[in-house]
């Protein structure tokens, strides 16, 4: 109610286990990026839930536009022809 | 650790002429289950009524520390304090979960925070009963995460992302609240006559208003239809209050204590307990501020934030600083 700079937005990312991806878990205030680093540790792990963590001002992420979903993605769909299984190959053939 | 039904207030224009097509097309993406995301087209209804229980949300996690908390320096072995410790802290991180849901809807944490600090938000209002004893902290755990879950299980589905991820967080933790909870009455069950008094004190304390977590009963309770028709809420208040009284009896005379309700039955032909009519008028007036720990609570929040002020504005000069440095090292 007092001193009216709120501090910024991170969103963490964590790595479960070694060899995964860091997943997107959420978001937090923090004045820097190490104590969001301090506080994801401490928000977001506190089960063992991640061996690395990253952390990104949200400002600086730039989203697709839902609005835009069919324009972008929609174009994919009549593309089967990308998958394998678009292929008939006859039963003799093996190891295709 | 959980909100309640208590989504008041809020009433909403009705939408303009050209956002009636829009409307049409979310309302079938809800019917389809699919989830609506931050930044997708959404009703100001539902936009409103997904901040105010959020935020409630948030609040009632906040404030449902100070009760436990209470008990922290006093807990009657190490490990016990230890496992307080951490379940005191799990509630603030829930708390931060939420507040971080509700900001996706455009609102920000300090006013959110303002709400509340100037006693405008709403918050369980199981939080406004006192601990006066050790059992208290185990019936909490037993009783109130208890109803928490029964109320936040079915969150985990609801069509607004955010919420909905936020809350399967927070329910694969609040577990281990109850079963702690249940731990302590457990031992003090069956422990001395005095212990087991304790317990079966603290049980009369929190029966009642745990069976007011859910919220009004659904013939009155106001903003039921809405809510379920978007999926933000999967049952009614009455339906969790039942399933939950039916989970609890048995839990209950496992421990050997008393339900404090003399109408209390089995009904064989409806498989499910009957209970004694609740007395709404005491939830009115937790709701209106008047509960038996409504003022100390807000005077608590109140104490620790501004208690806390010095810390907030260190960490902002610090972090200026190491910017400043940071920058004159690059010029």
């Amino acid at each position: 109610m007092d001193d009216k700079r709120q501090w910024p937005l991170y969103e963490v990312f964590i790595r479960a286990r070694g060899g995964l991806d860091h997943k997107h878990v959420g978001s937090l205030h923090a004045t820097d990026a190490r104590m969001a680093i301090d506080h994801a540790r401490d928000l977001y792990t506190r089960r063992q839930e991640g061996i690395s963590i990253w952390v990104v001002p949200s400002a600086a992420i730039t989203a697709s536009d839902p609005s835009e979903a069919e324009a972008l993605f929609e174009p994919a769909r009549d593309k089967i022809y990308r998958h394998p299984t678009f292929y008939d190959i006859p039963d003799e053939v093996k190891t295709l | 650790m959980y909100t309640q039904a208590l989504d008041v207030q809020g009433s909403d224009p009705a939408a303009p002429a050209d956002d009636v097509s829009r409307e049409r097309h979310f309302e079938a993406r809800i019917e389809r289950e699919e989830k609506i995301e931050p930044k997708d087209w959404m009703p100001a209804r539902y936009r409103a009524t997904l901040i105010r229980q959020i935020s409630q949300h948030a609040h009632s996690e906040i404030v449902g520390m100070l009760p436990e908390g209470n008990w922290i320096t006093r807990a009657p072995t190490l490990l016990r304090k230890s496992i307080l410790i951490a379940k005191v802290q799990d509630e603030g991180g829930h708390g931060a979960y939420l507040y971080s849901a509700a900001e996706t809807l455009g609102v920000s944490r300090d006013q959110l925070i303002d709400q509340l600090l100037a006693g405008k938000a709403k918050y369980s209002s199981i939080f406004n009963y006192p601990t006066p004893t050790w059992a208290d902290v185990g019936a909490i755990g037993w009783l109130v995460d208890g109803a928490a879950i029964m109320n936040q299980i079915p969150l985990c589905r609801c069509s607004f992302g955010p919420y909905a991820r936020a809350m399967v967080r927070v329910c694969r933790e609040e577990s281990f609240h109850q079963r702690q909870g249940y731990d302590i009455m457990l031992r003090l069950a069956q422990g001395s006559v005095e212990q087991k008094r304790m317990a079966q004190e603290a049980l009369n304390r929190w029966w009642w208003p745990a069976l007011m977590m859910f919220g009004p009963p659904d013939a009155e309770s106001i903003h039921g239809t809405d809510s379920q028709r978007w999926k933000i809420k999967r049952f009614s208040n009455d339906e969790l209050r039942q399933k939950f009284v039916d989970f609890t009896v048995p839990q209950a005379n496992f421990l050997g204590l008393t339900l404090p309700d003399p109408r209390l039955h089995w009904n064989d032909a409806e498989q499910r307990y009957e209970f004694g009519p609740i007395d709404w008028g005491e939830f009115d007036q937790v709701l209106k501020g008047n509960g038996p720990c409504n003022a100390e609570r807000l005077t608590a929040r109140r104490r620790a934030h501004s208690e806390g002020a010095w810390v907030r504005e260190a960490a902002t000069a610090y972090a200026e600083k190491q910017q400043r440095r940071a920058s004159n090292r690059a010029a």
